[in-house]
């Protein structure tokens, strides 16, 4: 039983890279998987926002729902925040920005 | 049935929100659920039965103003009709289609009654689709005070007909159910639109249908979606219809956002198209695609039917409408605060919060998911056994409030 105290992650697919909050976290606090993995926030993550499981690289893509949800426009790093900073989209964007990862 | 193509993953963590599917689909009886509705000679069946007062161009809005203001019981809808370069065919087949919605039991068609009025081929329209209408020109009458009353004896002769009108027993297979997300937040996906999920699969293994449109927020979900395609050529139609709307989206700007993704979204957590989608996607459950129509279309087929909107909200209640949804299930995670007109809404909220600070506004709270120990399966059966007493009559909060909203879309653009 996970004490009401710390933050629940919800992961939507056993695939994902990023898991939902279900409440506000400042940078320390801890947040943990159904499953017992604890993640310690490293920077400040609303509710209902995403919170990185691994590391990222430059480039690389941020899996939620199972699927790309875009790719990582900074480096990502485990338990950071992940939202329009560092997150950018692959499909609503013009062809030409498309390819590449630094053009943001 | 494919029921279970997300979520279902035994020993998952995921399972944790969802629970066992299977459980809600074996609480199915093998008689559909029954409901008191209004047949139609179309073949469909009325949840409501109203009288709808509607104007065939905006020329005439305020008289349906001045008859609403009379006659409050009635349905009284104006618009803004077309717009340059939009599909005039569009417009009169929307309109009368909503007019011929099995929710009304007559429609008065409202116009100038000149030669660029389109009046007649909607009056004309309705009764084609099995719907009644009564036309009423304002060059006919004398004067617009004349209009008015001539309106008002007509509805109050209508509205007499219809309390009489009785409801007969219906089987749940002759549910339509629209869907509709609008004002998704970071618990949209988790909560609210996959509880539409199993609610519509439940509806769907009763015989019943249930409409997923909304394309712009399809993009980068179609992995989802095409493997579930009833034939090649629906799949092929889905995926061209969807990639159609990024190319038009596109044009507009150097990406989606402020478009598909709106300041709102972002604030709730949502950062990509691709994310919104993937969340948007679950209101359709997991039930194989039986027809792909455009906007404000019917399908003759039972299932999940694809819907080609643009997402704007209030327009696609009336495609909902148009394309024969007896109900409607709209989730919400910032507080949208719309209702079809003729058609009950039922609003989930994604979020307990929001459910406590906007009860006026939210029937079902499908944020207990992350607070209680209900899981996704669960309130999807909640919400079902509410869609068959909505159905039967019971008032939804948008009803009670007389939210009323009616909108073409902008541009009226078929993609």
């Amino acid at each position: 039983v996970i004490p009401s105290s710390v933050c629940r992650l919800i992961l939507l697919d056993a695939a994902d890279s990023v898991a939902v909050t279900t409440r506000l976290l400042r940078a320390g606090d801890v947040a943990v998987t159904a499953d017992g993995h604890e993640f310690v926030a490293t920077t400040r993550v609303p509710s209902g926002h995403k919170l990185a499981l691994r590391d990222h690289v430059v480039g690389e893509a941020v899996i939620k729902y199972g699927a790309p949800i875009g790719v990582a426009s900074a480096v990502i790093g485990r338990g950071e925040h992940v939202h329009s900073h560092n997150l950018v989209t692959v499909r609503g964007r013009k062809a030409a920005l498309r390819s590449g990862t630094g053009g943001v | 049935l494919a029921c279970c193509a997300d979520g279902s993953a035994d020993g998952d963590p995921i399972n944790q929100l969802f629970g066992d599917r299977d459980l809600a689909m074996s609480a199915l009886d093998s008689v559909a659920p029954t409901f008191l509705g209004y047949p139609r000679a179309s073949g469909r069946v009325g949840t409501r039965n109203h009288v709808l007062v509607i104007p065939s161009t905006p020329l005439v809005n305020r008289v349906c103003q001045i008859v609403q203001a009379r006659r409050p019981e009635a349905i009284s809808v104006t618009h803004q009709g077309g717009s340059p370069g939009g599909d005039p065919d569009l417009l009169v087949g929307t309109l009368t289609r909503f007019a011929a919605s099995p929710n009304v039991s007559t429609a008065i068609v409202v116009g100038i009654g000149d030669s660029e009025d389109q009046l007649d081929r909607i009056v004309d329209g309705v009764h084609d689709l099995g719907g009644n209408a009564r036309r009423i020109a304002l060059l006919e009458e004398r004067g617009l005070e004349q209009t008015v009353l001539s309106i008002v004896e007509q509805f109050d002769l209508d509205q007499a007909a219809a309390r009489l009108q009785a409801r007969v027993p219906c089987s749940a297979s002759d549910l339509v159910l629209g869907t509709e997300c609008g004002g998704s937040d970071g618990y949209s996906g988790l909560t609210a639109n996959p509880v539409i999920g199993v609610c519509s699969d439940m509806l769907i293994a009763s015989g019943g249908s249930t409409i997923l449109a909304e394309f712009t927020e399809l993009i980068g979900a179609e992995h989802v979606l095409l493997p579930r395609a009833a034939s090649r050529e629906l799949g092929d139609r889905l995926s061209a219809a969807i990639h159609a709307w990024e190319e038009f989206a596109l044009a507009f700007g150097e990406d989606l956002s402020g478009q598909n993704i709106m300041p709102g979204n972002v604030a709730g957590g949502i950062t990509t198209i691709e994310e919104k989608s993937l969340g948007c996607v679950r209101k359709g459950g997991g039930s194989t695609i039986v027809d792909v129509v455009g906007f404000g279309e019917r399908s003759s087929e039972r299932g999940l039917i694809l819907m080609d909107t643009d997402g704007d909200d209030v327009a696609q209640l009336v495609a909902l409408a148009s394309g024969g949804a007896n109900v409607i299930a709209f989730s919400t995670g910032r507080g949208t605060p719309v209702g079809c007109p003729i058609v009950p809404t039922v609003k989930l909220s994604s979020n307990s919060p929001l459910a406590a600070r906007m009860p006026h506004l939210i029937d079902f709270d499908a944020g207990t998911a992350l607070s209680s120990n209900e899981t996704i399966t669960s309130l999807g059966e909640r919400l079902f056994e509410m869609v068959v007493e909505t159905a039967n009559g019971r008032p939804t909060k948008a009803e009670l409030h007389a939210q009323r909203d009616f909108a073409l879309p902008p541009t009226m653009a078929s993609a």
